[in-house]
């Protein structure tokens, strides 16, 4: 017993020991119960994307991937999530504003409901896009009476449902930033002569644009990916409104090898200006 | 006719009221255009509570600020006529030092060029003409003050506000750097406030102090006046005084005795530089005070058997705390603690002149 007793001072063996048997304090080891369950957690994500890259048609990819209708989906996409968040950021930087910096009555319940599409399913989402904003909606029959506006399987539509579900990322993120920084700055810039909208242009927003990036990258990042809410709302008519995630969909239904490309092409373009993105971010703080 | 102080046109007339859970904040403050007055105290007595309430960035909830006669009390922050330096400056990092100074007379409604101009100006008066493209982060500390000092000055306030100005400095660069804000102060034709609990900064750079303790001012004067005749023991124990109160009864002051100490039943007397009558607040330095092994004869007319109650270091010099008929803290040598011998729970007489003693009106 004695003889196993661990020396303290004697941590590392001068002589070489055989691997394996050198003794290591007992918390430096990784318990296996977290590093078994870790490596399967890392496995499940990244093997779908192993699969895809075998199955890809490599030697067709060229030609599909500039196929008119795949350019047409992925531009589609690319303007509607880059349009969808610019209004996300217009509406939902003044929103997280409120919800961080003013006390109304039921502030606490706007910022519930600022949350709810986040946990609703799109699909239900859509619905009620369409109840409200369709040609016989609540608001949308008054749109078509007086301005001859019809919104539903337009692009408008396919903006409007990457709006409502993407912007609460936005401004959960924009609000948190708000609420991290520090408000004496904005005592300082109250002092020296600037009212409120000064206060927030000058100094609140440079100081949380890194926290409004990340918002905006989360934003766009879900309204590239939005499906469910535009299918219903927007519908699925090629080059107005069948977005990539759309087209990868009905391409599944009749020709997975052009599902794969239009899946990798979109894999890709996520992967790029996320990563420029990111590497901006670093870099600025 | 009943006789009344007449509120001063020019300067600063405030009364800053104001009460948040169980703590009350009650400050008068006065001063003529060009003095600079510091509010002297602990942490948590209120002082920068005062001078965010002075800056209308705490609501009052009583009194009233006026400066250079108009009222003011309830102007908001933006339209206040004041500048504003904050502990750790706050300089806008995402601006060049010449725009955070350009900042203030932007919003006031100036011109792109003129602000810049302004600021340009305000930075070379200040050394600073070098580092007028520098980011905040690039700064020294010193120059960051002054970056702060510029900007709150740019606005041309009528009242200007600083609150610690030295507390975001390390040691090393405070001589240089409160020499330089003195200079630069005394070129500033307004009031300056500036809060500080560093008495050597409130001396330094005031030409009044006024000490808050527990939201109350307990003594304004000049800093020789302060440093020379502290009013509470907080006040004594910053300027390095042994402070007691008692009563004069001619040559000597009966000592109040201190509660809870023993030899509560001989009341200890001093005897001061000049006979004195009635309530009276007794004051000499620690280094005034001489200690001896036996009974000193000679001409020193304070003599009192004391027991010693801690020794620490103190600079070059050994502070001895003692405590029997009264208690107070005798600076001597460290060659001289050796010869004594002293060390806790001893005996030894200590001996004070007459001369070293200050009376005054308590």
């Amino acid at each position: 017993m004695t003889a196993q007793t661990p020396d303290r001072s004697r941590r590392r063996p001068r002589t070489p020991v055989p691997r394996g048997r050198v003794r290591r304090p007992r918390a430096g080891r990784v318990p296996w119960i977290l590093v078994v369950p870790a490596v399967a957690g890392v496995l499940f994500l990244v093997l779908p994307f192993a699969g895809m890259l075998v199955r890809a048609p490599w030697p067709t990819m060229g030609a599909r991937v500039t196929d008119p209708a795949v350019l047409a989906a992925l531009w589609l996409s690319l303007s509607t999530a880059t349009v969808a968040t610019v209004v996300s950021l217009l509406l939902g930087v003044p929103l997280a504003w409120l919800l961080a910096r003013t006390e109304f009555p039921g502030r606490r319940f706007v910022r519930a409901l600022v949350t709810v599409p986040l946990v609703i399913p799109p699909v239900v989402g859509g619905v009620a896009l369409l109840l409200v904003l369709g040609r016989n909606g609540l608001v949308g029959q008054y749109l078509d009476a007086w301005f001859g506006l019809t919104l539903p399987f337009t692009p408008a539509a396919v903006v409007i449902a990457q709006v409502f579900v993407a912007m609460p990322f936005l401004v959960i993120s924009v609000e948190g930033a708000l609420r991290g920084a520090d408000r004496r700055y904005e005592e300082a810039a109250a002092t020296l002569g600037a009212d409120r909208v000064t206060v927030f242009t000058r100094v609140t927003l440079p100081m949380v644009l890194p926290g409004i990036g990340a918002g905006a990258v989360l934003c766009w990042a879900r309204a590239l990916g939005e499906f469910g809410a535009t299918i219903t709302f927007a519908g699925n008519f090629p080059g107005t409104t069948q977005t990539m995630p759309l087209a990868v969909y009905m391409a599944m239904q009749r020709d997975p090898e052009a599902a794969i490309v239009l899946s990798l092409v979109l894999l890709l373009v996520s992967l790029v200006v996320l990563a420029t993105l990111r590497e901006r971010w670093v870099n600025a703080s | 006719m009943r006789p009344t102080t007449p509120a001063p046109t020019a300067g600063l007339d405030a009364e800053l009221r104001l009460t948040r859970g169980d703590f009350t904040l009650d400050v008068a403050l006065s001063a003529r255009p060009g003095e600079i007055i510091a509010l002297l105290g602990p942490n948590g007595a209120g002082k920068s509570s005062a001078l965010r309430a002075l800056a209308g960035l705490v609501p009052l909830t009583g009194g009233h600020v006026r400066v250079d006669g108009a009222d003011e009390t309830t102007t908001a922050v933006e339209h206040r006529p004041i500048g504003m330096v904050f502990q750790d400056y706050l300089l806008f990092e995402h601006l060049s030092a010449l725009d955070n100074v350009a900042f203030g007379p932007r919003c006031q409604g100036s011109s792109r060029a003129e602000a810049r101009s302004r600021a340009a100006e305000l930075l070379d008066h200040m050394d600073l003409a070098a580092h007028a493209h520098s980011r905040p982060r690039q700064l020294s500390g010193g120059q960051a003050q002054r970056v702060a000092l510029a900007r709150a000055l740019a606005v041309r306030p009528r009242l200007l506000l600083l609150d610690e100005p030295m507390a975001a400095l390390d040691a090393s660069t405070r001589i240089d750097v409160r020499a330089r804000l003195r200079h630069l102060l005394e070129d500033f034709d307004g009031v300056t406030v500036l809060v500080t609990h560093d008495p050597l900064d409130a001396m330094v750079l005031a030409d009044r102090i006024a000490v808050v303790e527990s939201g109350r001012v307990v003594q304004r004067g000049a800093p020789a006046e302060v440093a020379r005749r502290p009013r509470t023991s907080y006040v004594a124990r910053l300027v390095g005084l042994n402070l007691f109160q008692g009563r004069g009864e001619g040559e000597t002051v009966a000592l109040d005795s201190a509660p809870g100490k023993d030899g509560a039943d001989e009341v200890a007397r001093v005897t001061p530089r000049e006979p004195y009558e009635g309530p009276a607040l007794v004051a000499f330095p620690p280094r005034a005070v001489a200690l001896y092994p036996e009974h000193p004869h000679g001409s020193t007319r304070n003599v009192w058997r004391l027991t010693v109650e801690g020794i620490e270091r103190f600079g070059d010099q050994v502070r001895v705390h003692l405590t029997g008929p009264l208690s107070l803290a005798a600076d001597i040598t460290p060659a001289a603690l050796a010869e004594l011998g002293l060390s806790r729970g001893d005996t030894v007489w200590a001996g004070v002149k007459a001369t070293e003693v200050e009376c005054y009106p308590g």
